[in-house]
């Protein structure tokens, strides 16, 4: 439980951080901690130094523009649990518990890109912008390319995710997982939006290196058919020793199935 | 004696004293001690199961911050500190040394190898990361199986073919006779997986060396001090008993693996000697999974035999029980004493025989985890019972209740050594039924046959055996220590009184079931009392908690000793009312005249007379406090019958607990609260094992569930409402009656949460026998497996 030395520094506005990181490349960003911590005290990341950004203001909060939602990066599990956003409050729920929601963020846990966490499902399905600051100004990625692999999302090095844009304009949506009765993280979770256009996104997360979308399930639900099994391929998915990629697989097909019958 | 009593404390269900203090963060453990010039020890830990240390070198670290120095076995060898004993021995036991810390060879991954002190925890942990040490990796065994096979790597050179004992119990013969008239032998061959028992305080432990007088302070998490001390002072450190003090306080939870002797105590008592500094160390949670001893992990193969109309006729059974890497110091217990002894459960049967081998394997040592013995017993039995149940196509009810032992059988001798002094089966048995509503269950799971939620009932009647004892018999079976308890009650002046036990509570709540006890024993008020614990310096001997024993032996040796206290309050009182003994009775709280209950003295009268002693009997020595020990005349056997209802998701595989209902009979109640909470959190850590937990090693003895991201421990959400319930049989032996309660539901809930998911697949599937834990995919599996071959019909 004893993390290595390091060196704390905190920012207090996203210029002061990204000055800091163009500054001390060796800095790595954290949030809420509650990835980057664990890991720290079992030794597994010796990071040099840390940069807090938890306490920015300016990347806190929800608010409603135009008909998207945007949310700061740092705004905590809890929040959004209480929010009035599309998915996300019922997606919030299943992370961690109380004191795990009060501290960990959304942004955080979307940047770190986690194989097994919950958002990146909704996100896909919703449909997500990411708004990214770095030396060279501000980007926005979409959702389809913010997740790029394990623990490897699109933001770099140098760069903080500091929003997400949400369309505000969905019809309903609903996240089925099953978690793991240890770590309580997704071994499947699926997602699934039916947007403005009475059009369906739908998404999965825990299965896999990194979180996909379910095109299987988005075309037969768009052409009108029953939903499909075999949705993946347990080729393409990852196993361990509490569920095997072919379990994995079947999990999809299932929680699929109960999430388009929850949207109605 | 279930009745309300509210003029007793006995029976009242109090709010437990303690707790203020532990729900305010007020607690003090091991860690919270601090002693002028303290400084930290860290463990530097095998990362192979299997190795020789071919170098260390201490050079590596020696200038880094803070470093005072470093300790290996060769200092551990040059203090001729001798090996950690095994505190029970078998005919026959090949017990391999067990050096504080490894001079040649590492056996478990978190073996010790190397200990770094330094002025800071964090500077230890460091220069600990840092220290560089060479290894040459050997092959190594993981399980029984593996260390059994032709040609397996030796654990030990000294323990050949890893096996430390074989072990045997009943008759052969007979069992082989009641098995070759039986209609149906019922078989299976099963495996009690292996647990981490996770006690929310991890072990601690600090030392001081004082060099002028030589003498030793401990503060260690401990269940029993005094057998530490004693294993310390006498075995390890060869100096005197009266000079080394150790002190358990606050414990936050044991479940038996806070019984045991460690290296860790012997280190920080070493390290403080040789630097004249107190030394500290407190386990990191990822330390804890891999040097706290663990529990079970059995592979079994057992036969029952039984007539067409269900009657059992026989039992057999072969048991390799994996030991890990050294004997801690019950381990040889563990699997034979408190495991071949039980295997007769609540039933008649006629010829049981079995055959326990102790196996050595390069991982942690395994030894007493809540139940010790006990859970391995009922489940295997208890299982066994049910399939045989479910061959005959009978109720499972109804089959045990046909072979219960029966009320006027007792005292009731069983094939496997144990004489059952009391108990009465069949009244817990109903009222579990109804409290459950079993008929009404059967009918759901009928109707959800086929279902996407299918419904298992899980029934089991238990017993077990708890507060060791005689002392005699206990030594005759290879126990190097006795089974009594003492107590001390000491009155002062002002009335108020101090109790001291050998029992050590770490979360059983004897602050408040004690002073229950002699509140009554002594008419004042509870206020008036406290329990003192935990410290060899202040405490007469004792041999402290586990077992269930704390209630029934160290309870009884308290009523023991509060009744000399009253005897010689008469006495005083006789003396002050001049009156003759005999005719003083203690009664409304105070000693009077029978017949003239106005002359009366009060409890503070004669506290306060018997210190002063100005107007005394010229015969009787002034003073008022007295010593009991009281060594039990058998076990005590508390019983019940448990019923868990699962319901289990047909397309993930996922097993829900729905509900559990508990009737347990421990004899009269002490204090019903505290009584049920042990039976809840007994309940809970046993659906752990059946459901969620598990302590798997890969084939090389890595521990594969080594931090709470993969061990499951069961949560508040995974626990149902516990229905409870109590039969009242009392113990016939000890002066309180009362048996015990602690480990009784972790003995009883890993059956019957395992016979609810095995009901539910044997109904939808006719699936005999899987093993724990029932995993989603595991279940998954087999109902896919089993649906898409449908070679068994189910029996229905």
């Amino acid at each position: 439980m004893y993390p290595a030395s390091f060196e704390y520094h905190k920012a207090e506005s996203v210029d002061q951080a990204l000055a800091a990181l163009a500054e001390n490349p060796d800095l790595k960003v954290i949030a809420g901690g509650h990835s980057l911590l664990p890991a720290m005290k079992l030794r597994l990341a010796q990071p040099p130094a840390l940069l807090d950004i938890w306490g920015i203001q300016e990347m806190k909060g929800i608010t409603r523009d135009g008909d998207h939602w945007v949310v700061g990066a740092m705004t905590t599990h809890a929040d959004v649990l209480r929010s009035d956003l599309p998915l996300f409050p019922e997606v919030a729920g299943w992370v961690g518990d109380p004191m795990v929601r009060n501290r960990g963020t959304i942004g955080g846990s979307l940047a770190h890109a986690d194989p097994s966490a919950d958002y990146p499902a909704a996100a896909l399905a919703l449909g997500v912008e990411f708004v990214i600051r770095g030396p060279g100004g501000e980007r926005t990625v979409h959702a389809d390319d913010m997740f790029q692999g394990m623990f490897e999302s699109a933001v770099q090095p140098g760069e903080l995710l500091t929003h997400i844009r949400i369309p505000a304009t969905t019809q309903a949506s609903a996240y089925e997982k099953f978690r793991h009765p240890a770590s309580h993280y997704a071994v499947v979770g699926v997602a699934v939006v039916r947007h403005a256009d009475s059009s369906v996104r739908a998404a999965y997360t825990g299965a896999a290196e990194k979180a996909h979308r379910l095109n299987k399930l988005e075309d037969a639900v768009n052409g009108s058919q029953a939903v499909p099994t075999g949705l993946v391929d347990a080729g393409d998915l990852l196993g361990d020793r509490f569920a095997s990629a072919e379990y994995r697989a079947h999990l999809v097909d299932v929680l699929a199935a109960r999430a388009i019958e929850r949207l109605g | 004696m279930s009745e309300t009593r509210t003029d007793k404390y006995f029976g009242q269900a109090l709010k437990r004293k303690e707790d203020p203090r532990f729900i305010t963060g007020t607690g003090n453990y091991t860690d919270d001690m601090v002693l002028h010039g303290m400084v930290h020890a860290a463990m530097v830990r095998s990362p192979y199961a299997h190795a020789k240390i071919t170098g260390i070198n201490t050079d590596s670290v020696k200038d880094m911050p803070g470093v005072i120095r470093v300790l290996t076995g060769q200092d551990v060898q040059d203090a001729g500190l001798g090996s950690i004993p095994v505190g029970w021995l078998l005919p026959d036991l090949k017990t391999p040394a067990h050096p504080a810390i490894a001079l040649t060879e590492a056996n478990h991954v978190g073996d010790i190898v190397a200990v770094v002190i330094a002025e800071t925890r964090a500077q230890a942990e460091d220069a600990a990361a840092a220290l560089e040490v060479d290894y040459d990796a050997l092959p190594a065994v993981a399980t029984t199986h593996a260390a059994l096979a032709d040609g397996a790597p030796l654990v030990h050179d000294d323990v050949p073919g890893n096996v430390a004992f074989h072990w045997e119990i009943g008759d052969e013969a007979a069992t082989t006779e009641a098995f070759k008239g039986a209609a149906r032998k019922v078989h299976v061959k099963l495996r009690n997986h292996r647990l981490v028992a996770n006690p929310i305080e991890p072990r601690a432990s600090l030392a001081q060396f004082t060099p002028a007088g030589g003498d030793y302070l401990l503060y260690t998490t401990s269940q029993n001090p005094h057998i530490h001390r004693l294993i310390l002072a006498a075995f390890v450190m060869s100096i005197p008993e009266h000079k080394l003090r150790v002190i358990s306080p606050d414990v936050g939870g044991g479940f038996g693996t806070k019984i045991f002797q460690y290296q860790e105590e012997v280190i920080v008592l070493l390290a403080s000697r040789l630097i004249g500094r107190p030394v500290k160390w407190t386990a990191r949670r990822s330390e804890a999974f891999v040097s706290d001893a663990q529990g079970r992990d059995h592979d079994t193969e057992a036969e029952l035999a039984v007539s067409e109309d269900g009657k059992i006729l026989g039992f057999r059974v072969n048991t390799h029980a994996n030991l890990g890497a050294y004997q801690t110091l019950f381990a040889p217990a563990v699997p034979t004493y408190l495991y071949g002894t039980l295997l007769n459960g609540v039933y008649k049967i006629p010829a049981i025989h079995a055959k326990v081998t102790g196996v050595m394997t390069n991982t942690v040592p395994v030894d007493a985890y809540r139940g010790a013995g006990r859970p391995e017993a009922t489940y295997l039995i208890e299982r066994i019972v049910d399939m045989a149940a479910h061959e005959l196509n009978m109720d499972p009810a109804e089959l045990r209740r046909q072979n219960f032992i029966q009320p006027d059988e007792f005292p009731y001798q069983t094939p496997v050594a144990l004489v059952y002094d009391s108990g009465d089966y069949e009244p817990a048995l109903d009222q579990a039924m109804q409290m459950m509503n079993y008929a009404a269950l059967r009918d759901e799971q009928a109707r959800m046959k086929g279902g996407k939620k299918i419904l298992g009932v899980g029934l089991i009647s238990f017993l077990e055996a708890c507060g060791l004892a005689p002392s005699a018999l206990v030594g005759q079976l290879g126990a190097q220590a006795g089974q009594w308890e003492s107590s001390l009650v000491r009155v002062h002046p002002t009335g108020k009184v101090e109790l001291y036990t050998g029992s050590h509570s770490h979360g059983q709540g004897h602050e408040t079931a004690f002073p229950q006890i002699a509140a009554d024993e002594l008419q004042i008020p509870i206020e008036d009392i406290e329990l003192i614990h935990g410290d060899t310096g202040r405490m007469p001997y004792g041999w402290g908690t586990y077992g269930s024993r704390s209630a029934a032996v160290g309870g009884s040796a308290l009523k023991l000793a509060l009744q000399k206290i009253t005897a010689k309050m008469k006495k005083i009182a006789a003396h002050l009312l001049e009156a003759s003994e005999d005719d003083i009775e203690h009664e409304g709280g105070v000693f009077r005249i029978k017949g003239a209950p106005d002359k009366s003295k009060t409890f503070f009268d004669i506290a306060l007379m018997a210190h002063l002693a100005h107007n005394y009997p010229a015969d009787l020595e002034p003073g008022l406090e007295a010593t009991a020990f009281y060594d039990p005349k058998n076990f005590v056997y508390p019983f019940g019958t448990h019923i868990a209802v699962v319901e289990i998701d047909t397309d993930t595989g996922h097993v829900k607990l729905r509900g559990y209902g508990s009737v347990d009979d421990c004899g009269p109640l002490i204090n019903p609260l505290i009584a049920e909470g042990q039976v809840h959190g007994g309940v809970a850590q046993g659906m752990g094992q059946a459901l969620l937990e598990e302590a798997a090693y890969d084939e090389d003895g890595n521990l594969l569930a080594g931090t709470y991201m993969e061990y499951a421990m069961p949560r508040a959400d995974d626990v149902p409402f516990i229905q409870h319930g109590h039969t009242v049989t009392p113990s016939p032996h000890n002066p309180l009656g009362v048996k015990g309660i602690g480990e009784a539901g972790t003995i009883a809930s890993t059956a019957a949460v395992a016979n609810a998911v095995m009901d539910a697949l044997w109904h939808e599937a006719g699936i005999a026998h899987l093993d724990m834990p029932y995993t989603a995919e595991k279940v998954w599996r087999a109902l896919k497996d089993a649906r898409g071959s449908q070679p068994q019909a189910a029996a229905d």
